[in-house]
């Protein structure tokens, strides 16, 4: 481990990005003002399927204060390009405004560009488009069906692809000769990410240089300038900066390039002035990619002893009416190699049918395929243990895979070969802290009260930092899964960390600065952390699927190693002693055995700037880059334990107590993963118990805006109980694993099997998501007929 | 059509004439130039927005510039007083009650009215407090922590 020493790793240190949020001095896209600067609005599709007979935009041109209005093939850029393919899979063209036909409520049809939000908003409200309404279709199942509505003629049956994973011959055989088989049909409903800073773009273009700035609510600022640059405005990549500056939540619907900002730019480059674009949030709702919408059959075989013999999927993944950037990779291998989950489970085999709709595109919501995989797995685990008439932590503890730290992975039956693992402790401590065994005994007393309290656990595995890039290739990646990291010594000492990662909560301005200090040896007020900007950063791959920590911050130990070597060259130099003779502790190398005898970090980085003095033949300065590309992902795992009562009378479920254990190998802030997997538990009950993107037939958005989409508040949940194991990752440097999104994966179906826990008495087995008063309402006056 | 406006915000006097149908959210944002207040919704349920007017937590999507006129507002920038943090602003980068910050002022300003109805606030008093403000990052925990911290931490009401 490349670690030195630990002053500032593992210790809850407040962050530094916090005096300027909590000043009100937080730069967001939304606060960047520039001189001439023009505002948007954007014509959007009230149909859900149509034909564009005709856009008229007479009247809003002469609207006062607006400057211009382009529509469909007036803007003349490339589609927006999808980054990840599949076998066979039929991508559909995105134009940037929506050409001949919409697909979907939202669809961006026409832009109107004026000289004051006002302006712009009246002339998009002035614009007269004519549409020849079509039948669509919203769900992925019904898309499949023989008659249905058709969205693109070159992709029958609306079939974008089929993927599969796994061997289907062990796992019919192991079916054939089970002992007892369990089905569960569940659909993981879709989800509207609602990062509470709405998505926005600034879009500056420099006639004279022909320059273009583009502020962007983007969790990976390079990406976008990469696909914008080479797919859509076809300019060299020298040609455009992508700047994003403090951004208010992503939870991957920040990945992704968008239409407007795409229009936003060619605006700004047509018109010669900067155009800025803020979304309400209706829009917001009508198109930021949303996340899941899975409807699936789930089978599993077991043998005599409650061992799990096989395990069979069946998925249709609702897409959307486009491919949003990396839609095809998240209900294929962000999920089918997960659903081997913390078990032993000898074959798996999962088909899944990638489903064009008249909705909005699909893509990475917080945990993108994970949390899917996990809650079938889950749900169908309960299932399990009802019907084999075990406690469903026994039926877990059966199917662990066993103990795995010694650096040997675990090679699962659908491609992933885990890192490390060590599943029962996590479990062990989770109940001990929820107090499971009470719990149990708590329950029945209160079931013979007729109170129904629900107790739900749920096991799990992530996988964090999609990587190497050379097998993300091969499985259709249009990009690298590296992160890059510069590491800039000044010549007095201080130093500036340039990641590719970006933070949009995560707090890397502290967690990175504290690896960097500690490895140097020097306070962390010496180290500043940028990111966030192409004209600043090595091309870098920005920050979704938890990889942060474990790519970027690997990148930069790499960098740190590379300094400390040629600072250790000039150091010796210096003390006229051997390099293999001096000790690195404390920001100073000494020679071993005479302590006194010592350089400090800022006289050996003045001295390679000065350069009058070092080792003959090296170049001065002190400065290094890194690329790095991690060997596999890192997995990391946990146990979570919920407790609710269900008020029988109104269906109201009451989240009573959550635990949860999480093993993210070693913590760099403590205090900062524990935010995050607060804010993910919060996000999973959310799904368990609220938020459900609800599309009627005709294909209109019927929950568009935060009265009629149902997000996780303070007074609906309690004070959550976290601990941690530390099983470290033998894959990187700095031992870590990702902690972003275990809290969103794990608590869906922990609440999930409490609330049919509690509703067991009943004789209920199984409920779709979200677990609304009146759906559980219902099946408890259907029990009682 | 425009109409005259005059307001004091964070002790300053500032008058303009505005379109009647400019939000006061706006106006503090883009006629003032103070960024600090939020906009995170068309429906007021985020609260992003949160400011005090006239000594009320209000959300500032919900009124016209021209209803405030005669207002007394204070902002987020204005919580500092001398470049000493409030004690709920210390609470908050204390407890770790932030992480993407966009949500935040709207939060501590609803926290500012919140410990003047409750001084001593139970957790479900401040639940219940904050259940017009939304944050997607923190599950609320922290932020209840925060406020528990700035309760405890208040200078004695002179
Ligand atoms: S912006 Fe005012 S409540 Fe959301
Ligand atoms: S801190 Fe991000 S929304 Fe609250």
């Amino acid at each position: 481990m490349a670690v030195t020493e630990e002053r500032l790793f593992g210790k809850a240190i407040k962050r530094r990005e916090d005096p300027r949020f909590i000043t009100g001095r937080g730069q967001y896209v939304d606060d960047v003002k520039l001189p001439g600067m023009t505002y948007a609005a954007f014509v959007r599709s009230p149909h859900a399927h149509a034909r564009i007979k005709k856009v008229d935009a007479a009247a809003a041109r002469k609207v006062a204060g607006v400057l211009a209005v382009y529509a469909g093939e007036d803007v003349q850029v490339g589609g927006l390009p999808c980054g990840w393919m599949l076998p066979g899979i039929k991508v559909p063209a995105r134009p940037a405004l929506a050409q001949g036909k919409v697909r979907y409520v939202g669809e961006p049809v026409a832009i109107v560009i004026g000289e004051t939000p006002f302006a712009a908003k009246d002339g998009a409200e002035a614009v007269r488009v004519q549409y020849e309404a079509l039948p669509g279709v919203a769900d992925g199942k019904k898309a499949h069906a023989p008659g249905a509505p058709q969205l693109f003629d070159e992709i029958p049956k609306n079939q974008c692809f089929y993927w599969t994973i796994g061997d289907k011959a062990s796992t019919d055989a192991a079916f054939a000769s089970a002992a007892t088989v369990v089905t569960q049909p569940l659909v993981n409903q879709r989800l509207i990410p609602n990062a509470i800073e709405p998505r926005a773009c600034v879009a500056s273009y420099a006639p004279g240089t022909g320059d273009l700035t583009l502020w962007v609510t983007s969790q990976n600022p390079h990406v976008h300038r990469l696909l914008m640059a080479a797919f859509v405005l076809a300019i060299p990549e020298t040609k455009m900066r992508v700047i994003s500056p403090d951004v208010g939540g992503g939870f991957g619907s920040k990945i992704f390039v968008y239409n407007e900002e795409v229009v936003v730019s060619w605006a700004s480059r047509t018109l010669g002035r900067p155009v800025k674009w803020t979304a309400e949030r209706r829009e917001s709702f009508l198109n930021d990619a949303h996340g899941r919408d899975h409807v699936t059959e789930a089978a599993m075989a077991f043998d005599r002893e409650g061992k799990i013999t096989g395990l069979r999927v069946k998925t249709h993944a609702n897409l959307g009416a486009y491919l949003s950037t990396f839609a095809p990779l998240i209900p294929s291998y962000l999920y089918g190699p997960l659903l081997s989950g913390v078990y032993k489970i000898p074959a798996i085999f999962c088909e899944v049918w990638g489903m064009l709709t008249n909705t909005a595109p699909v893509d990475a919501y917080r945990g993108a395929g994970r949390p899917e995989a996990t809650y079938l797995l889950e749900r169908t685990m309960d299932r399990a243990a009802r019907q084999l008439r075990l406690d469903p932590v026994e039926l877990r503890r059966r199917n662990f895979i066993p103990p795995f730290t010694d650096g040997t992975p675990y090679q699962t039956p659908v491609a992933f070969a885990y890192d490390s693992g060590d599943y029962a402790p996590a479990l062990r401590r989770a109940l001990e802290l929820a107090g499971y065994e009470q719990a149990r005994r708590d329950q029945a007393a209160a079931r013979a009260k007729g109170r129904y309290i629900g107790i739900g656990v749920s096991t799990y595995i992530e996988a964090c930092g999609p990587a190497p890039s050379a097998v993300a290739g091969s499985l259709g990646a249009g990009a690298g899964l590296w992160e890059s990291g510069q590491v800039r010594v000044h010549p007095a000492g201080s130093v500036t960390v340039y990641t590719g990662s970006h933070s949009h909560g995560q707090g890397h301005e502290t967690t990175f600065a504290q690896v960097v200090a500690d490895q140097l040896g020097i306070p962390m007020e010496q180290v500043e952390v940028v990111h966030g900007d192409t004209a600043q950063i090595p091309f870098g791959m920005g920050t979704y699927g938890s990889r942060s920590a474990c790519v970027g911050g690997s990148a930069l130990v790499k960098c740190l190693d590379k300094i400390k070597e040629k600072g250790r060259k000039i150091a010796a130099h210096l003390l006229e002693a051997g390099e293999q003779d001096l000790d690195f502790k404390d920001g100073a190398w000494s020679v071993k055995g005479s302590p006194d005898r010592k350089k400090a970090w800022g006289e050996v980085a003045l001295m390679a700037y000065l350069a009058h003095n070092i080792p003959q033949g090296m170049e001065p300065g002190l400065e290094a880059t890194s690329f790095y590309d991690p060997v596999n992902f890192t997995f990391p795992f946990g146990a979570h334990v919920a407790v609710v009562e269900v008020d029988a009378e109104t269906g109201a479920v009451k989240l009573v107590k959550y635990t949860a254990v999480d093993d993210v190998g070693r913590v760099i802030n403590p205090m900062i993963v524990d935010g995050m997997v607060h804010g993910g538990i919060a996000q999973g009950v959310g799904q368990a118990l609220w938020e459900h993107g609800v599309y009627g037939d005709d294909g209109q958005l019927l929950s568009a805006t935060m009265m009629d989409y149902a997000m996780p508040k303070a007074d609906g949940l309690p004070s959550y109980t976290t601990d941690r194991t530390v099983t470290p990752s033998p894959i990187n440097p700095l031992g870590v694993k990702g902690a972003g999104e275990t809290g969103t994966i794990a608590s869906t179906p922990a609440v999930a099997n409490a609330v049919i826990d509690a509703l067991a008495p009943f004789g209920v087995t199984h409920l779709d998501l979200p677990l609304t008063p009146q759906k559980i309402w219902k099946a408890v006056a259907a029990a009682k007929r | 059509m425009k109409l005259p406006v005059k307001m004091t915000i964070n002790g300053q006097t500032h008058s303009h004439e505005v379109e009647p149908r400019l939000l006061l959210v706006h106006y503090i944002r883009e006629v003032i130039g103070l960024t600090g207040t939020h906009v995170g919704c068309d429906t007021s349920q985020c609260g992003a927005c949160t400011i005090l007017l006239d000594g009320q937590a209000v959300k500032a999507c919900t009124l016209f510039a021209v209803q405030a006129d005669g207002a007394r507002i204070m902002t987020i920038e204005g919580l500092a007083k001398n470049g000493e943090l409030h004690p709920i602003q210390m609470g908050f980068w204390e407890k770790h009650g932030l992480q993407c910050g966009f949500c935040t002022p709207g939060m501590i300003m609803a926290a500012y009215q919140l410990l003047e109805r409750y001084p001593k606030p139970s957790e479900e008093q401040i639940r219940h407090q904050l259940e017009g403000n939304l944050c997607r990052c923190t599950g609320y925990h922290n932020i209840v922590k925060a406020i528990q911290w700035a309760a405890d931490n208040m200078p004695a009401k002179r």
